[in-house]
């Protein structure tokens, strides 16, 4: 007979609470359901299992993952999580609460997401974040529909093709249905063309561009002159970045940018096969109005104690409905919480210390796989931090295969044709070095 | 729970650091210094011991569903195991690269192959996407689905989704997202969808209905069959919003009511825990012929038995997230469900009915009852029977009940949703609480409704014994600090 640890009912508890209720089978509390929509099969599943059962099971399913030294980015970047982080992710006052709708009792979480805000911000240089979207595409579909929102009437969004790919599918994917047109702004050099930018503006009907600051290939963008471009057309200028990279480049704020939105799973955040992850959106106070999802200010209670609430949830599907800024409602609160911890754990030092050492690493191996002979540049002189893409001169699918083999997972084949690298601060000399001669080898 | 005020940056001395990194060996590379920001991010500079003591802190104003009860309305607040937390966090899970070889990730291709199975034998579906990341997001997912389907057929003017009055407020949020108009269609004196209501709002520009079944009354749409004829008919689509899924599980499947597409929330049916508002997870299921609209990227099983991934599809609705959705929240879902077997899973949903129904019948001598029928996982009251107005006071209400529950070690239920009723106090118990629990909880709304017949201050003040007393929303909004300075 199986035990469940979930369900406390006795069977004297059930009697005395169906007598309370007045029927005299809990198949009673069901008569309203017409009679064929009961379901009179078995599920296809397994018997109930015991505890120790189920972690062998989940053992032996973790034993088919070989573990690899990981050597690409492309939207997921295995840095360094401290210890400290997913233990305090752990207490289950964090854990197993819900959305902070009875503030009084949900300080920690109202608390913590201000903090996140503030951060956001910093990182960002803007003046409002939100507290967290699902992730960094969908986070920039969003940045779509905000544009479109804010430059009234107009109805062309620009993306940068040099967006990741799935950043770029999933706004064409959100567009495709909300009625937004997608154009899509040339490369030039391994860079987001200004040129084409401007080309594509003189057009019409331009809400807004979407452009990356470190793009697919990993090359810094340059965007000067990119938002006195979009603002002269009346359209908003939003930017894809990499949070972990902001603590060392120019920020969305002095770029000129209006919407800021990214990935925080750079933070720290476990790969963990993509997801949970959390998306970050911020954007000048201008636009706070028409930012989507729920945002947290500070107040105060009836003694004068400091307080935080959900505020401007006029904003919201709640109370909104259809006219919401967005649909959002659950977000990515706990990686929200995840990325304020790790970023107090860093601090200003640790970030920079966090990109020099990554930028290090990637120029290293960048450097030594050209040696091998088996790469060459495709954008030699473009500036890159920690991710980078190369012309292989070998048959790139069995290098793959024998990479994998050695317990390397790097030189990920792009649409290009390239082979993409990244390299964090979690990769020693010595891991580059054996990477290396295993392509040498190969 | 104590008060605690501090925020991270006012614990910050220059100077101080909680981290440490390892000297990679390799030579200091350099960028373009105009690529580069001009002032470092203010950033807590702090000790380890500094984070400890601060999140711990903030933690204790926080009250979960391992503090206590917590019945939610519509949100399925049952207990989260630990098991699954141990799991997720093995690292031949979280150690996975998204875009890793196949070859690499066979057993985290299984979970996701698996759960897809499980779930669809749950729900009667045929196939399940699970790369959207909470309900809102399944919704979003489904209704491009249904708008994929007809495009697909060349059957564009189906621009209309007809959505139910007591509809949660992500259906038409969700509806408006993908492009639909939406048409409302009200609810009778029973709490139902109207069936004439809404026969004169089908024909050639509906794509659909979104249902919510049982209601967010707690309450079955027995009409379900009728309904699906109806829209069927006119050539819409059926979409079941899976938030109310709970009562349902082992006593009916969506797939046999006869709708096409829906959504599930494994942080409410299948017990992964919110997180304080997410990560949530929200697989999107469909019948056998909208199959080949599922967002990509897909796993699929080769003739071999091997795992692949599939990132592009020609007939997929589209690209939804990064990758495959919330990988960490989806292996804790597949535990529950394999923890709990298909006996386990039988059980839940009626116990979770049991449970609802119990409270019903216990305090409706103290609060309205509008709706006295049979509920399912949860019911609505519409506030006090006597609000203590007769004491010449101002009356308690829905909301000064709530503040006072705080008071006695509860989290409150749901308040003022559904909208069709003034006062609504929407109350969700789920299977996993004990009957002590209940009795406990039905004495202190018990003691909340004498309090407010004799003095209704005593609610209008709470809550008295939280970390803050209620604080000044409008001032929040009216000047929005939404960051430290």
């Amino acid at each position: 007979m199986s035990t469940f640890p979930y369900f406390p009912h006795t069977e004297e508890d059930i009697r005395q609470m169906l007598e309370r209720i007045g029927v005299s089978s809990m198949e009673d509390l069901y008569a309203d359901v017409p009679a064929d929509f009961i379901f009179k099969g078995g599920y296809d599943l397994p018997d109930s299992k015991s505890e120790q059962e189920v972690r062998d099971l989940f053992e032996a399913l973790a034993a088919k993952n070989p573990k690899l030294k990981v050597f690409v980015g492309q939207g997921s970047y295995d840095h360094y999580t401290p210890a400290i982080v997913p233990n305090l992710l752990s207490r289950s006052e964090f854990l197993t609460a819900y959305t902070p709708y009875q503030c009084e009792i949900s300080q920690g979480t109202l608390r913590y997401i201000f903090e996140y805000q503030s951060m956001i911000c910093n990182l960002t240089g803007l003046d409002v974040s939100n507290a967290s979207m699902y992730d960094g595409p969908t986070a920039a579909a969003e940045a779509m529909r905000m544009a479109v929102a804010c430059a009234k009437k107009k109805n062309t969004v620009l993306v940068s093709k040099g967006l990741l790919p799935n950043v770029i599918e999933v706004i064409k994917t959100y567009a495709k249905y909300y009625g937004t047109v997608i154009e899509e702004i040339d490369l030039d050099g391994g860079r987001t063309s200004l040129d084409s930018l401007k080309a594509l503006i003189a057009k019409g009907d331009v809400a807004g561009a979407i452009v990356p600051s470190i793009n697919r290939y990993g090359i810094i963008e340059d965007l000067t002159g990119f938002a006195d471009a979009l603002h002269e057309a009346g359209a908003v200028l939003a930017e894809y970045c990499d949070p972990s990279a902001l603590a060392a480049l120019k920020t969305p704020a002095e770029w000129g940018a209006d919407i800021a939105v990214g990935d925080g799973q750079s933070l720290g955040i476990p790969m963990s096969f993509g997801g949970p992850s959390v998306g970050f959106m911020a954007c000048l106070k201008d636009y706070m109005r028409k930012l989507p999802g729920r945002i947290v200010g500070q107040t105060a209670d009836a003694s004068g104690k400091r307080a935080f609430v959900l505020t401007l949830q006029a904003r919201e599907q709640h109370i909104r409905r259809e006219k919401a800024t967005s649909n959002i409602c659950s977000n990515e609160s706990l990686m929200a919480l995840f990325v304020t911890i790790y970023l107090s754990v860093m601090g200003p030092k640790g970030m920079c210390e966090v990109n020099e050492k990554s930028t290090a690493g990637a120029h290293y191996l960048f450097n030594e796989l050209l040696k091998t002979g088996k790469f060459e540049p495709v954008f030699p002189d473009k500036p890159f931090l920690k991710e980078f893409v190369l012309r292989p001169l070998v048959d790139l699918k069995a290098l793959n295969a024998k990479l994998t083999a050695a317990g390397f997972f790097a030189a990920l084949p792009t649409e290009e044709g390239y082979a993409s690298f990244c390299v964090t601060e979690k990769r020693s000399k010595e891991e580059i070095d054996a990477l290396v001669a295993t392509i040498k080898e190969a | 729970m104590k008060y605690y005020d501090k925020l991270i940056f006012e614990l910050s001395k220059p100077g101080r650091a909680a981290y440490t990194l390892p000297d990679n060996g390799c030579p200091k590379a350099n960028i373009p210094a105009g690529l580069m920001r001009t002032e470092p991010a203010v950033l807590p500079e702090v000790t380890e011991v500094d984070v400890a003591r601060h999140y711990t802190a903030l933690s204790q104003m926080n009250f979960g569903v391992d503090t206590g009860f917590y019945p939610l309305g519509s949100c399925t607040m049952k207990y989260n195991p630990k098991i699954n937390e141990e799991i997720a966090a093995m690292p031949a899970f979280q150690g996975l690269h998204p875009l890793q070889p196949a070859d690499t990730v066979q057993g985290a291709l299984e979970v996701y192959y698996e759960m897809d199975k499980a779930l669809s034998t749950i729900t009667g579906m045929k196939r399940f996407t699970l790369n959207p990341c909470a309900g809102a997001h399944g919704e979003l997912t489904g209704l491009m689905v249904i708008r994929s389907y007809h495009m697909s057929r060349g059957d564009l003017a189906r621009t209309k989704i007809i959505v139910p009055d007591s509809a949660h407020g992500t259906n038409p949020a969700s509806a408006a997202v993908c492009g639909l108009e939406i048409v409302e269609v009200k609810s009778g004196a029973n709490g139902l969808v109207d069936v004439e209501s809404l026969k004169p709002l089908l024909g050639p520009d509906i794509a659909g209905i979104m249902m919510t079944n049982p209601n967010t009354l707690g309450l079955f749409e027995k009409d379900i069959r009728e309904i699906a004829e109806l829209v069927h008919g006119c050539g819409g689509l059926l979409y079941y919003d899976g938030a109310n899924m709970n009562p349902l599980l082992g006593m009916v499947r969506p797939g046999d009511m006869g709708f096409d597409v829906m959504h599930i929330n494994l942080h409410k049916t299948f017990s992964t825990p919110h997180g304080g508002g997410g990560p949530g997870s929200g697989p999107v299921g469909v019948c056998e012929k909208l199959a080949g609209f599922l967002p990509a990227p897909r796993v699929e099983k080769l003739p071999d038995g091997r795992f692949t991934v599939v990132r592009s599809a020609e007939t997929a609705a589209g690209q939804v997230s990064a990758f495959m959705g919330n990988f960490g929240v989806i292996v804790r879902a597949y535990a529950y469900i394999l923890m709990l077997g298909r006996q386990g899973i039988k059980l839940a949903g009626k116990y979770a009915t049991l449970a609802a129904n119990y409270i019903k019948e216990s305090l409706k001598d103290a609060y309205k009852l509008p709706i006295p029928s049979v509920c399912k996982h949860e019911f609505v009251y519409d506030g006090l029977i006597d609000d203590g107005s007769a004491t010449g006071k101002p009356g308690a209400t829905t909301l000064d009940v709530a503040k006072r529950l705080l008071d006695y070690g509860y989290h409150a239920p749901t308040i003022y949703f559904p909208l069709l009723f003034h006062q609504a106090l929407m109350i969700e118990p789920t299977e996993t609480e004990s009957k002590e629990t209940l009795d406990e909880f039905i004495d202190v709304m018990h003691k909340i409704a004498r309090e407010a017949a004799e003095d209704p201050d005593i609610l209008h003040c709470a809550p008295h014994l939280a970390p803050i007393g209620r604080p000044d929303e409008t001032a929040a909004a009216r000047n929005p600090i939404l960051k430290f300075d």
